[in-house]
């Protein structure tokens, strides 16, 4: 059973093709991976998806409806939440204040949603920062806010765009230990990441792109060994040095 | 009952009693201090909560100002009425505006030139309605009564200037602690974010524009039946624009008492400085002040005055430190801290 | 229509327009390179003005010849304002930039108030009432000097900023400011040299316009605003754009009195403005965001 659907998703910019004819599922409850070299179109998924790019052509199918469209804020309020790469916190409000503006909007009530916001803080363990401006958080703590703050949306479907870079391997597990809890509540998962002790720790199944197509799908195991994402991480030399 | 609370409610008692102490001149000028802060709250609640930047913010005093004067003038409407049909244009006009702003993606530099463009060009189409004053502006009768807006002496317009000054900070308080408020200020922080979390920009943008407008409207009005005079160069000019922001910008903008704190330190400057120096001749130094002034507050008070006045009152009052104002968990940051 | 009247027009506000062209150069150079909105250009160009004035009321000296001295003059005060001022606020958000320009705007435009008084001057230069006849059509001399000066002044900086190695660091500092300070460019440097020479070229355009209008303190802030409509138009940071862009609002102006009195031809440029913004924000020639 898929809640999320895309089929044959294409955009271009100018004169590059950054997706071309790409075509996966998501299924529900699932967390799947996303890796591909750099450049090779994994954010412009995002994009595509969370309504900020428009798609020159393909469907996407969440739960049934389709994204084709939709404004970002409509997506989030459809139930698709989703972290950006470079974190983008609000800087000059609190951290309890920033992850309210998520929470409020399933919640009108400023109290509930000032509960049900510490409730996350804490659970993600930041509880000791909530009265702090978010301009003095550092960045493994940011990736946290930016996180709970999608979490507050209560969404169905979450992506997140590599959450763990520029962290340390402790930081890494913990963030790891913190995406197995989400999935657990039930929240399916899209997984952009370059650390790869993330992605095979994580995913059921893992989706390689490159130059904005699929070249390779199945579980972690499957995936490192395919020779089409040996040499489109190290090159064709390397892949012939190997065999 | 928060320490600040008190503190307010204390000075709010002296202002309520000054009229009874000081002379007409003096109140003078404590009703530009409530008029311009009041503008300036207004201005703040677009600028200094969503982030769009409006240099053009007098066009809404001018529509204010014309209409309810002209309805009066014309058919004898009271201007405590034509305020509100001059406010309901002031929102049609800034809901334009917004819609050419926010729906095209203008932002930063070029939603302020918009708004720039929308001020002149109200401006130099006025100065040529004849039945607008063309470019002589109007005058305004004195008939005073209640019905007509206009008073005897400066006592009445001092508590409705007063008034003004009060109503404006309680809806920036509540504004602020809203729901529409939180996402106006996720917005001014990071459009991009507030939309990935659900957040209707759009929406939230046209709010602001539109109350921001129709409070300052209404100021247009007060303007017009105390000042007795209106003309396009002043009522709808850059300098009004320019004037109007000085004040939340140094006070402190995107803050609840910033515009009011902004007013009480630069109104009785300027006009100290103004009666001053024109008197000795020095046409324009007041205002070589006022830029100087402004500058050095940029540069080194760049979070507004009533940034480091919390700071150096927060031992006292027990505050928050934060730009973001107080809010209703004031006793639970008490008990942590 | 009497045609003979639109091309006089028509060719009177190409003239002009090359000089709208020349203060707008200024304007785009600046935010090419610091993404500073200078709300005080304008206010620049009439101190240009006044010190071109007096040099001419004091010493005799046309204003086409003290333009050297004019510009050197706005470049320093261009060079200081950046590097006590703008330089500071470079990093800051955009409401804490416009606040002080403006206020520095302010500052000028009241200096030039309390030292010279609210008075028009107009001065005779000479030329200053001269007309010449191209074909059918009327011109002023002063006009089509300023115009010719004003392509002239133009194109040296375009050489300048191509050819030299100070240009080539503008340039290389408005595309990428870190890549610019990686490679050794020292920014503040160039920041202050760019406002500098924003400023004197605007400042030029003011000695320029002596001889066209009646001069007093408060000209500046409608310049302020011709510059950034021409700026649009053409494309933030592009100077050819604002050549182009100059040379289409002057005659836009000078055509719209065919049918609307004088004093409303600013309604046009404005129109022309917020059309562009809505559909073309880039300019008609493409141009930094």
């Amino acid at each position: 059973m898929s809640i999320l659907k895309v089929t044959e998703l294409s955009k271009r910019f100018g004169g590059l093709a950054a997706l071309s004819r790409l075509s996966f599922e998501l299924g529900q409850g699932e967390i799947l991976g996303l890796i591909g070299p750099n450049g090779a179109g994994k954010t412009t998924v995002f994009n595509c998806l969370s309504g900020f790019h428009t798609p020159d052509a393909g469907e996407m199918v969440f739960s049934g409806k389709s994204l084709l469209g939709m404004q970002p804020y409509q997506v989030c309020q459809a139930g698709l939440a989703r972290t950006f790469q470079i974190v983008k916190p609000f800087l000059t409000i609190t951290v309890l204040d920033n992850v309210m503006v998520g929470a409020l909007i399933r919640e009108t009530s400023i109290k509930k949603a000032r509960d049900e916001s510490m409730e996350i803080i804490q659970w993600a363990g930041l509880g000791h920062m909530a009265d702090k401006d978010a301009e003095g958080l550092p960045l493994p703590l940011r990736k946290r806010l930016e996180m709970a703050r999608a979490l507050a949306t209560h969404p169905k479907v979450l992506l997140l765009d590599e959450v763990m870079a520029g962290l340390n391997p402790t930081e890494v597990s913990e963030i790891i230990e913190l995406i197995k809890e989400i999935n657990g509540k039930g929240i399916s998962i899209l997984l952009i990441e370059h650390v790869m002790q993330g992605i095979m720790a994580l995913s059921e199944r893992v989706l390689v792109i490159n130059y904005g197509s699929r070249i390779a799908e199945g579980t972690p195991a499957e995936v490192v060994k395919d020779k089409k994402v040996i040499e489109a991480y190290l090159g064709k030399e390397f892949l012939n040095a190997q065999s | 009952m928060t320490r600040l609370t008190i503190l307010l409610a204390v000075v709010l008692s002296i202002l309520l009693l000054v009229p009874l102490f000081l002379e007409k001149y003096v109140l003078g000028i404590f009703i530009m201090i409530f008029f311009y802060a009041y503008l300036g709250q207004s201005w703040n609640i677009l600028t200094g909560y969503t982030g769009h930047i409006s240099l053009g913010h007098a066009l809404y005093v001018g529509v204010g100002a014309y209409t309810s004067t002209y309805l009066a003038q014309n058919y004898g409407l009271s201007p405590w009425i034509g305020m509100l049909v001059g406010g309901v244009f002031a929102v049609i006009i800034a809901l334009f505006l917004g819609y050419l702003g926010f729906r095209f993606g203008l932002r930063g530099v070029y939603f302020v030139i918009l708004t720039i463009a929308f001020a002149e060009i109200t401006r130099l189409i006025v100065s040529h309605v004849e039945a607008l004053g063309s470019f002589s502006g109007i005058f305004l009768d004195f008939n005073p009564s209640f019905w007509n807006f206009q008073f005897r002496g400066n006592v009445p317009y001092y508590y409705i200037a007063l008034g003004f000054m009060v109503f404006s900070i309680i809806v920036v308080r509540i504004l602020e602690g809203s729901r529409a408020g939180r996402f106006m200020v996720a917005i001014r922080e990071d459009e991009e974010a507030a939309q990935a979390l659900g957040v209707n920009a759009f929406k939230y943008n046209m709010i602001a524009i539109a109350l921001s407008a129709f409070m300052t409207s209404l100021a247009g009005t007060f303007y017009a039946n105390y000042i007795f005079y209106l003309h396009p160069d002043t009522l709808f000019g850059m300098a009004l624009s320019i004037e109007l922001i000085l004040r939340p910008i140094i006070g402190g903008l995107g803050t609840i008492l910033g515009p009011v704190l902004g007013s009480f330190i630069l109104t009785p400057l300027s006009e100290i400085s103004r009666a001053y120096f024109t008197k000795g001749g020095f046409e324009g130094l007041h205002l070589i002040l006022y830029g100087i002034i402004a500058v050095l507050v940029v540069l080194f008070m760049p979070k507004g005055i009533i940034y480091y006045v919390k700071r150096w009152l927060n031992p006292v009052l027990r505050l928050d430190n934060r730009t973001y104002v107080y809010s209703e968990k004031g006793s639970e940051a008490e008990a942590e801290s | 229509m009497d045609s003979t009247l639109a091309l006089q027009l028509l060719i009177q506000g190409i003239l002009l327009g090359g000089l709208y062209g020349l203060i707008a150069l200024g304007l785009s150079l600046i935010f090419g390179v610091m993404g500073v909105i200078n709300f005080a250009h304008g206010q620049m160009m009439v101190i240009g003005m006044y010190i071109s004035y007096w040099i001419f009321a004091l010493l005799g000296v046309e204003p086409y010849l003290s333009l050297v001295i004019v510009s050197a003059a706005i470049f320093v005060l261009g060079y200081v304002i950046q590097s006590s001022v703008v330089n500071r606020i470079l990093d800051y958000p955009e409401a804490m930039q416009v606040l002080p320009l403006v206020a520095i705007g302010i500052i000028l435009e009241n200096t030039a108030l309390l030292l010279w008084g609210p008075d028009h001057r107009s001065p005779h230069t000479a030329f200053s009432l001269d007309t010449i006849w191209l074909g059918e059509a009327m011109i002023d001399v002063s006009r089509l000097i300023a115009f010719s000066m004003a392509i002239i002044i133009t194109f040296a900086i375009f050489i300048f900023l191509r050819k030299s190695n100070m240009g080539k660091c503008i340039r290389a500092a408005a595309d990428n400011r870190m890549a610019a300070t990686l490679v050794g460019i020292n920014v503040s440097r160039i920041n202050n040299f760019s406002f500098g020479l924003g400023a004197a070229t605007t400042g030029a355009a003011g000695a320029l316009l002596l001889p066209l209008m009646p001069l007093s303190p408060n000209l500046g802030h409608d310049f302020t605003l011709t510059a950034f409509i021409v700026v649009i138009l053409g494309g933030m940071g592009n100077l050819v754009g604002a050549l182009v862009g100059g040379l289409i609002l002057g005659v836009a102006e000078s055509m719209s009195t065919l049918f609307l009195p004088s004093t409303l031809k600013q309604v046009v440029s404005f129109g022309i403005l917020i059309v562009i913004m809505l559909f073309r924000p880039q300019g008609l020639l493409g141009g930094k965001k």
